[in-house]
C-alpha cells in the first residue's frame, strides 16, 4: 500500500497522461471511422498538453505576477510551459481544422468517412 | 541591412504568403509573383548570411529576435551547414515556384492565391526549421511546414485527399512525439535554447529519461523524414501531390527533419554518449533495411512518381547509415547526400511533372521517344540517373564515396556491401527509364497541353529542369569546395576530437 501511494503521489499523474497518449495512438490505428481517427488524434495531442501542465505545476506557489511580496523565483509557478502549450493548442486547432476540411472533401468524393467504404471506392 | 539577413530568410516569405490571397483577389497573378519575388529575396538573404559565416571562418551567426538574449529569447543560428541548407531550400523553392506557374495558369484567383500561400508558408517552415536555435520554435516551424504540406498534397486532385489525410494522421503522431521529447528535455534541463540545452544536458546524459527523450526525437523525426518502417505515408503523398509542388516536397521536405536529427544527435548531445550510440545503431539497421526494401519496391513500380518515392526511401537510408557510422566521413557523406539528393530528386520530379503537364502520362513504359519531344528533360533525367547510381563526375558519386570512406574508417564493411548492391539496383531501375526514353520507338501520346517550340515545354518549366540538370553536374565538380569550405568548417565538436 505504501509503495502504491508513493507511486501514485510521484508518478501517478504521468502514467495517466501516458495512458491517454497511447490511447490516442491506439484509437488512430484501430478506429474504422475517419472522424473517430481525428478525435483520437486530438486525444493524443491533449495528452501532450496535459504532460506539460503536470510538470509545470508546483505546490504552494503563486501566479507569476510580480506583486511586491517576494522576488524569490521559487515562490512563483514557471509560466513558460503554459505559454508553450498555448502555442501547441493553436497548432492542434490548426491540425484539426485541416483534418476536418480534408474529411469534408473525402466525404464529398467518396460519399462516406468509413475506412472500409472509402478504400473500396478509392481502389475502383 | 546585412546584419538582419537571417531574419529576412523567414520574414519575407511569411509576409508575402499571408498577403498573397489579397493581391490575388486584386489581380489573378499578382499574388503569385509577390511570393516568387519574396522567395528570391529569401534566397539572396540566405546567400548573404552564408557568405558572412564563411568569411568569418565558420563562426556561427546569431540573430536575436527583438534583441532578447538567449537563453530567454529566441535566436536564429546560421552555421555553415544550416546556412548552406537554407540556400539550398530557398533555391529549390524558387525554381519550384517558377515551375508551378503554367500548372495554375488556367485556374481562378482562389486556386492560384491559395496555392502560392501554401507554397510560401512551406518555404518558411523549412527555412525556419534549419536556422532556428530554439527547440520549441523548431516544433512550430515543423508544424508550419507540415500543415502547408498537407494542403499542397491535397490540392493535387481527387485521389490526393486520402493521401493528405493519412499523412496528416501519421505526421501528427511524429510532431506530438517530438513535442513530448522537448517536454522531457525541458523538464531535465530547464531550457529551450539549443546551445544552452547542449551545455546543461551534459550531466543528464546517462539518465533513462534522456534515453526516452532521444527515442521520441528519433521516432518523431523518423516519421517526418520517411525513415524505413515509418515511410508508409510517403509514396502516396509524393505520388498524388500537386505536380507543381511535388519537386519541392520530394526534394526538401524529408531532408529538413533529417538535418534537425543531425542537429540533435551530433551538435547537441554528441555521438560519444551511450544512448546516442544506441540510437545510431538503430538508425543504421533501419537505414540498411530502407535502402534494400526501397530499391526493390522501386523496381516493382510502373508509375514514375511512385518509383521516385520508393527511391527516396532508399536515399534517406543512405543519410541514415551515414549518420550511423558516427565518424567524420560518414557525417560529411550524409550532409553532402542531403544536398545532392535534394537536387537529384527535384530534377526528376520536375521532369516527370513536365511530361505529365504536356502528355498527361506518368507510366514508365509509355515514355518511348521522349528524347525527341522534350530534349532538355531527357538530358536532365540522364544526369540525375547517373547521379543516383553514383557515376562520376555527378554529385551522387561524391556523397557515396564519402559514405564508403566512412564505412571503411569505422570498419563496418557490411555497409559497403549494402551501398554496392543498392547502386546496382538503382542502375537497373534508372536504365529502364533511359532505355524507354532513348531507345524504344515513340509511344503514341495525346498532347494535353500542346506546345511547339524547341524547349518542348513552357519556359518557366524548362528553366528549372535545365538548372537542376546543370546543378547536379556542378555539385559534382565543386564537391571538394563544398566539403572543405562549408561542411568541414561547420563540423560538430564531437567529430573533431
Amino acid at each position: 500500500m505504501e509503495v502504491l501511494n508513493e507511486f501514485l503521489r510521484t508518478k501517478g499523474i504521468y502514467s495517466l497522461v501516458m495512458i491517454l497518449f497511447f490511447l490516442g495512438i491506439y484509437g488512430m490505428v484501430l478506429a474504422k471511422n475517419y472522424m473517430k481517427k481525428v478525435m483520437a488524434m486530438n486525444v493524443m495531442q491533449v495528452a501532450v498538453i496535459y504532460f506539460y501542465l503536470c510538470f509545470a505545476q508546483k505546490d504552494g506557489a503563486m501566479v507569476p505576477v510580480l506583486d511586491g511580496i517576494t522576488n524569490n523565483p521559487n515562490a512563483y509557478i514557471n509560466p513558460l510551459p503554459h505559454g508553450l502549450m498555448l502555442t501547441a493548442i493553436v497548432v492542434s486547432l490548426g491540425t484539426t481544422g485541416v483534418a476536418l476540411a480534408l474529411l469534408m472533401r473525402i466525404k464529398e468524393i467518396y460519399g462516406s468517412v468509413e475506412e472500409v467504404e472509402v478504400l473500396r471506392r478509392a481502389s475502383k | 541591412m546585412t546584419q538582419h539577413a537571417p531574419l529576412f530568410i523567414v520574414l519575407l516569405p511569411v509576409s508575402a504568403a499571408l498577403l498573397c490571397m489579397l493581391f490575388s483577389r486584386i489581380q489573378k497573378n499578382l499574388g503569385s509573383w509577390i511570393v516568387i519575388a519574396s522567395i528570391a529575396g529569401a534566397f539572396l538573404s540566405a546567400v548573404s548570411s552564408l557568405q558572412q559565416v564563411i568569411a568569418d571562418g565558420g563562426k556561427a551567426l546569431h540573430y536575436w529576435m527583438g534583441n532578447w538574449q538567449p537563453p530567454l529569447g529566441i535566436e536564429f543560428v546560421i552555421d555553415p551547414i544550416s546556412g548552406a541548407l537554407a540556400v539550398l531550400i530557398t533555391f529549390i523553392a524558387l525554381l519550384g515556384s517558377l515551375y508551378s506557374l503554367p500548372f495554375v495558369k488556367e485556374e481562378g484567383w482562389l486556386h492560384i492565391g491559395g496555392y502560392y500561400t501554401l507554397y510560401g508558408l512551406m518555404t518558411v517552415g523549412m527555412c525556419g526549421m534549419v536556422i532556428t536555435g530554439d527547440v520549441f520554435n523548431l516544433y512550430v516551424f515543423l508544424e508550419v511546414m507540415s500543415l502547408s504540406g498537407y494542403g499542397l498534397i491535397a490540392i493535387g486532385g481527387k485521389k490526393s485527399m486520402l493521401a493528405a489525410f493519412r499523412y496528416l494522421l501519421i505526421g501528427t503522431i511524429g510532431a506530438s512525439l517530438y513535442l513530448l521529447g522537448v517536454g522531457y528535455m525541458y523538464a531535465l534541463t530547464g531550457t529551450l535554447n539549443m546551445a544552452d540545452m547542449a551545455v546543461r544536458a551534459a550531466e543528464f546524459l546517462n539518465y533513462p529519461l534522456f534515453a526516452l527523450a532521444l527515442a521520441c526525437f528519433v521516432v518523431g523525426f523518423g516519421i517526418k523524414m520517411a525513415l524505413f518502417p515509418l515511410h508508409g505515408w510517403q509514396p502516396d503523398a509524393y505520388n498524388y501531390a500537386h505536380p507543381g509542388s511535388a519537386a519541392f516536397i520530394a526534394g526538401c521536405m524529408s531532408k529538413v527533419p533529417a538535418y534537425a536529427m543531425i542537429r540533435f544527435l551530433f551538435f547537441m548531445f554528441g555521438v560519444d554518449t551511450p544512448a546516442v550510440k544506441a540510437a545510431l545503431d538503430v538508425l543504421g539497421i533501419l537505414g540498411v533495411a530502407g535502402i534494400l526494401l526501397g530499391s526493390i519496391m522501386a523496381l516493382a513500380q510502373y508509375d514514375f512518381r511512385r518509383m521516385l518515392a520508393y527511391s527516396s526511401v532508399a536515399q534517406i537510408g543512405y543519410i541514415a547509415i551515414g549518420l550511423a557510422m558516427g565518424n567524420l566521413y560518414g557525417f560529411i557523406g550524409a550532409v553532402l547526400h542531403i544536398i545532392n539528393h535534394a537536387f537529384m530528386k527535384s530534377a526528376l520530379f520536375f521532369v516527370i511533372g513536365g511530361i505529365q503537364y504536356r502528355f498527361g502520362e506518368v507510366n514508365i513504359y509509355r515514355l518511348g521517344g521522349m528524347n525527341k519531344k522534350v530534349a532538355i528533360s531527357s538530358i536532365t533525367v540522364t544526369l540525375a540517373a547517373l547521379s543516383m547510381i553514383g557515376i562520376p563526375p555527378t554529385g551522387g558519386f561524391f556523397s557515396k564515396w564519402y559514405l564508403l570512406l566512412g564505412a571503411y574508417t569505422s570498419t563496418q564493411y557490411f555497409y559497403i556491401g549494402v551501398l554496392v548492391i543498392s547502386s546496382l539496383l538503382n542502375a537497373i531501375y534508372f536504365f529502364r527509364i533511359l532505355e524507354q526514353m532513348f531507345v524504344q520507338r515513340e509511344a503514341s501520346l495525346t498532347e494535353v497541353h500542346r506546345h511547339k517550340g524547341k524547349l518542348g515545354l513552357p519556359f518557366p518549366m524548362a528553366l528549372p529542369i535545365a538548372v537542376t540538370g546543370i546543378g547536379i553536374v556542378a555539385l559534382g565538380f565543386y564537391s571538394v569546395d563544398i566539403v572543405t569550405d562549408i561542411i568541414k568548417i561547420g563540423l560538430p565538436e564531437v567529430l573533431l576530437k
